[in-house]
Formats: C-alpha cells, sequence, structure tokens
C-alpha cells in the first residue's frame, strides 16, 4: 500500500473525529445513556438477588454489559452514517477519489472504533471508580481487545445496514426488532444461560447471539466472574464474526453505485 | 500533423440503462482540450447520467468512453486522478469549515503538505472564499456552497473539470459570479470544462460548443451562435385576433426562418427582431387582424429545443415530473 492509501486513511479518520467531537449532542447522549444505565439501575439494583447470577455485586455485573453496549451502539452508528453521507451527497466526492474502497473503508472503520473506545473507557473508567472489582492487568488488556473486536464487528454491521437500506425509518426498525432483543438476551442486563426463571428455549438460543460472546468475553475477562464461556474461547468465536461481518460489509459497500 | 487538436473526451456508443430503462442511449461524442463544452437538455435528458459515467461513478451499459486516453472502465484510477468534479447535488461535509473540506479533498488526492497550502489558498483567492474558510459549511449560502465545491474540484489541477448544473437555483448576482469563475479557470488553468444546464444564458455565455440532449440521445452538437441561428437570432412572439390567417400569411415571408402556432400565440424566427415588428403590423393590418401584443426577445434553450425536438420543453418538463419514480436517495436536491 502505498502512502496515498495512508493519506486517505488518516484523512477518513480525522474526519470522523472532527464530527465526533463537534457534534456534541451526540457527544452527550451516548455517554449520558449508558451511564443512566449504569449508575441508577446498577446501583439501584447493587444488592439485589438476581436469579443465575453468581456472587452479589449486580454492578458487577452489569458494568460489562453497559460497556458492550455503549460500543455496540456508537460503532453501528459510525457504520450507517455512510446513509448520511449518500443523502448529503458527500459519498460521491468519496468515491470518485482516486484511492481504493478498501482505504475508505480503514479510515471510517478506525474512526469509529476510536470514538467507540473513548465511550467505552469512559465507562469503564466510571465502573472503576464506583468500585467494581478487575480480574488483573492481562485481563484488562483483553478486555480492551474484545472492545476493539467488538467495535470493528457493529461498523461492519453498520454498513451492511447501510447498503441495504434506503432510508432511516428501516434503520429504527432494525434497532427496535433485531439489537434492542438480541442485547436483552445477550446477558448484558441480567444473566440467561444460568438463569433457572429463563425458558429453556431462550436460554439455549442466546448460544447463537453473537452479542452474547462479546458481552461474555468482556465479563470474564474483566471480572473474571458469572461468565458463562472461557474469555479465550469468547475470543476466537467473536474474531471469527468480525472478520466476517467486517469482511461482508467492506464487499457490500465496494459494490455500492452512486 | 502534430498541431491535431487533443480530444480529451472521446465516447463512442455511450449508453446507461437502469432495468429496462435508457437513460443514456448510445452517445458518442468528443470534447477537445481547453474548450467548455456543454450539455443542454431539459430535466432526465440522461445529463447527470452521462457524467456518472464518464467520472466512474456508474458502469456504462454498453459502448465505451475514453478520458485523457484512458478508459473509464478499465483505468478507473488513472481517470480518477484526473478528473475534478462538481456533482449536481451538494457534496460538501457541512459539520466541517471550508478550508477542512478542502484540506480533505487534497490528502485524498495525495497532494503533500506544501502544496495543500499553497493550492487552497489558490483556490480560495479564486472564488473570493478566503474570508470564510474557516467557518463550518453548513453556514454558507447556497453560493457560497457552489463556490466551494468549484475550488474544491480544482484543488488536484485536474485536467478536465465537470460541472453538473453549476448555477441551479442560484440568484442572478451569484449565477453572473460564477461564470466569471469558469471562464477564469478556463483561462489562467487551461482546464478543460464539461458542463450541463438547461439554460440556454448559461450554454450561451459560457460554451464554446454545446450539445443538446433528450431522451438520452445527442441532437445535435455546435456552437451556441450557429445554434441560435437556426431558430433565428430573435423571436418575435405576438397574439392577434386571427392566429391561423397571419399564420399562414406570414407563413409566405421568406425573412422568417421558422414559425410556429401554438394555442394562443405566435413564435417567429427572425434576424434584427425589432426591425420586423412594424412589418408584421403591416402585414397584419393588411388582412384586418388586429394584434393584442407583441414581443421580441432573444432565443431560449426552449425556442432551440423546439426546433430541434418540435416539442416544447415545458410540457416535457411536466410529463416527466408525472412518472418520476426516482427513490428519494437520488432526487436532486436544489439549495
Ligand atoms: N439510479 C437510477 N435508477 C433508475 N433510474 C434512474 C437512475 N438515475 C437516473 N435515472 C433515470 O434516468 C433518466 C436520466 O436521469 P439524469 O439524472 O441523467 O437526468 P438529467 O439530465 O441529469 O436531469 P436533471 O436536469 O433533472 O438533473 C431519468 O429518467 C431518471 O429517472
Ligand atoms: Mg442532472
Amino acid at each position: 500500500m502505498n502512502t496515498e492509501e495512508f493519506q486517505a486513511i488518516y484523512i477518513m479518520w480525522l474526519r470522523q473525529m472532527k464530527r465526533f467531537i463537534r457534534s456534541r449532542s451526540r457527544l452527550v447522549a451516548t455517554i449520558v445513556q449508558p451511564l443512566f444505565f449504569l449508575v441508577i439501575l446498577g446501583s439501584g439494583l447493587r444488592s439485589a438477588v438476581m436469579p443465575g447470577m453468581v456472587g452479589d455485586d449486580y454492578l458487577a455485573f452489569l458494568a460489562p454489559g453497559i460497556i458492550a453496549m455503549a460500543i455496540l451502539f456508537s460503532s453501528m452508528f459510525t457504520g450507517i452514517s455512510v446513509l448520511w453521507d449518500k443523502q448529503f451527497g458527500f459519498l460521491q466526492e468519496v468515491l470518485v477519489a482516486p484511492v481504493s474502497r478498501f482505504s475508505i473503508i480503514m479510515g471510517r472503520t478506525l474512526g469509529g472504533a476510536t470514538t467507540a473506545l473513548i465511550q467505552g473507557f469512559i465507562i469503564l473508567f466510571i465502573a472503576f471508580s464506583l468500585g467494581i472489582p478487575i480480574a488483573g492487568i492481562s485481563g484488562l488488556l483483553l478486555t480492551i481487545a474484545f472492545m476493539v473486536l467488538l467495535s470493528f464487528t457493529a461498523v461492519g454491521f453498520g454498513l451492511v445496514l447501510a447498503s441495504k437500506l434506503e432510508n432511516f425509518q428501516g434503520f429504527q426498525i432494525v434497532m427496535n426488532l433485531i439489537i434492542m432483543p438480541l442485547l436483552f438476551i445477550s446477558s448484558a442486563f441480567f444473566p440467561i444461560a444460568t438463569n433457572p426463571d429463563i425458558p429453556n428455549i431462550i436460554a439455549k438460543l442466546s448460544f447463537f447471539n453473537p452479542l452474547f460472546y462479546a458481552v461474555d468475553g468482556i465479563r470474564g475477562s474483566l471480572t473474571g466472574i458469572n461468565n458463562v464461556v472461557n474469555p479465550l474461547i469468547d475470543f476466537v468465536i467473536v474474531l471469527v464474526i468480525c472478520i466476517f461481518m467486517l469482511g461482508l460489509g467492506s464487499y457490500l459497500f465496494s459494490k455500492s453505485e452512486v | 500533423m502534430g498541431d491535431r487538436i487533443l480530444e480529451i473526451i472521446k465516447t463512442n456508443n455511450l449508453t446507461k440503462k437502469f432495468n429496462g430503462f435508457t437513460a443514456v442511449d448510445h452517445i458518442s461524442f468528443s470534447v477537445r482540450e481547453g474548450e467548455i463544452f456543454g450539455f443542454l437538455g431539459p430535466n432526465g435528458a440522461g445529463k447527470t447520467t452521462t457524467i456518472k459515467m464518464l467520472t466512474t461513478l456508474l458502469y456504462p451499459t454498453e459502448g465505451s468512453a475514453e478520458l485523457s486516453g484512458f478508459d473509464v472502465i478499465k483505468k478507473r484510477d488513472k481517470v480518477r486522478k484526473h478528473i475534478g468534479v462538481v456533482f449536481q447535488e451538494p457534496a460538501l461535509d457541512t459539520e466541517l469549515t471550508g478550508r477542512e473540506n478542502l484540506d480533505f479533498h487534497a490528502r485524498i488526492y495525495g497532494l503533500d503538505k506544501d502544496n495543500r497550502k499553497k493550492r487552497a489558498a489558490e483556490v480560495l483567492k479564486l472564488v473570493n472564499l478566503e474570508g470564510k474558510k474557516d467557518v463550518l459549511v453548513k453556514k454558507y449560502s447556497g453560493g457560497m456552497k457552489r463556490r466551494l465545491e468549484i475550488a474544491r474540484g480544482l484543488m488536484h489541477y485536474p485536467t478536465v473539470l465537470f460541472l453538473d448544473e453549476p448555477t441551479l437555483g442560484l440568484d442572478t448576482q451569484t449565477r453572473r459570479a460564477i461564470w466569471e469563475y469558469i471562464k477564469k479557470m478556463n483561462k489562467e488553468e487551461k482546464t478543460t470544462i464539461f458542463l450541463t444546464t438547461h439554460y440556454m444564458d448559461e450554454a450561451d455565455y459560457l460554451c464554446d460548443r454545446v450539445g443538446i440532449i433528450d431522451h438520452g440521445k445527442i441532437l445535435v452538437i455546435d456552437s451556441t451562435t450557429s445554434l441560435k441561428n437556426a431558430v433565428g437570432n430573435d423571436v418575435i412572439t405576438l397574439s392577434c385576433s386571427d392566429l391561423d390567417e397571419l399564420g399562414k400569411r406570414l407563413g409566405d415571408e421568406s425573412w422568417i426562418k421558422n414559425i410556429k402556432q401554438h394555442d394562443t400565440f405566435l413564435t417567429l424566427g427572425v434576424k434584427k427582431g425589432e426591425e420586423k415588428i412594424p412589418v408584421v403590423f403591416e402585414i397584419a393590418r393588411s388582412l384586418n387582424i388586429k394584434i393584442k401584443s407583441i414581443s421580441v426577445r432573444k432565443p431560449t434553450l426552449d425556442d432551440v429545443f423546439l426546433h430541434f425536438t418540435g416539442r416544447t420543453m415545458r410540457g416535457q418538463e411536466e410529463r416527466n415530473t408525472g412518472r418520476e419514480s426516482r427513490p428519494p436517495i437520488f432526487r436532486s436536491r436544489r439549495r
């Protein structure tokens, strides 16, 4: 790859960052919403007994789920924002330039991942200050790796949506009918697979939910309790899903005409 | 001979079909180095589709096109390096400043640091936007946005600049200013310009040669002067008490290049229109016909169009909007 392609990746990334910093409302909304979840839900239910949960610290259980949720939403937004670029014509400016589609996707993905990670870290930091236990340094590094992978995956999914959807109503429908249910059975908010009150069929289904492995992986590596699967196995599964999703997203994007 | 005029754009039976509907229909034409060439045509004629094929954004269904000798299908990257495009719809990032939009463009076209700075200053000066360069584009007016887009199109020293309806929806003053910039860059930077428009005055003022396009076909390519001469240098429009009678009588006059009867008026294509008005009055009086109103004007695209197609553009546009079925994303947005 020559320097021009790197320039293109860099400027796509920089644009993403500038837009992120300048759009205050988005900045606030994407940080405040997960914080509400974490602080209000987490503190409010901190000493409640959750069916299927090990230990008695609900906040420690919830924090990984909220980190995953924040990264998921933020990154999906980056992917789907291709639709905005299309609507506002800017996509043409990008597509008519003499750089490969691959660099364009790379720049956008890295930009999306950076913003998502910033948000993820803010939540992580707040969770620490609220006193959640951490498993150790290597666990923390693995957590970050999970965050990056989840972010890439979600950008890829956003790209897939952007190339398939015509407008933003479609996006709303996908959010409400696909993403929210997936999030609910991902064990982000409460235990699923180990929960005696959850119907067996849903518990089984949750193992087909890609989000489950991301949430479970972050939980396993960060706090080391309440995870269902070994974090390294989670990692391999998430990695495979990530490569697939990003590949599909890039493919569909590169096929698109303006 | 060595001084043969270089053909910088050359198409051969270029065609685009959208699900069986032919938007551009086997067009063959060429644009010479250094000229301002215009595509003149009504809504839906296929102007934008042609530009999108020439700028590698759409694959032709059939036929071929070359730009600076590079095939638009096989040598996309080479073509992309040589062209600048100002799209019909605005294509700026409104969350960035003018300067940042230029910087984005410069980097994505691989300009080095010194060049980026120098060139940005140059093009901003060309379109008189130096004072606004650090303002967010969402705070620009429509005309300022257009000027910025033109400046941006020039950033990377393109050989050919495509301008898709450069002054659509702008006020007269801004249009004039933009015309001046276009002339200036054609002269000073030796940029070949391919523009589309549906304004006759625009084509007339800017273009060396014009192609009239309708329903995806090129009807004629010529200089604007010749096109207008075909209609008559002036157009007289008149209404009177007996259109049929007067029309028939005037049809015999040799100084009338062409005559067309509409529902409530007649149009005559003539030379030196002002001098012909008294003559028309004279003839009408001899037939005892009363002229209710009469005017002389320069021919518009409508007249030229009428001459070459036998239809008015207006009637056609109405029919077109009636069957507009493009998804909203493709609908042109007016600023
Ligand atoms: N992506 C598309 N899918 C289907 N039909 C299309 C598409 N793009 C253009 N068309 C059709 O092709 C025809 C030519 O469109 P085009 O945009 O090239 O016209 P135009 O000359 O640029 O018109 P205007 O002056 O309105 O910009 C129109 O009938 C239009 O509906
Ligand atoms: Mg058009």
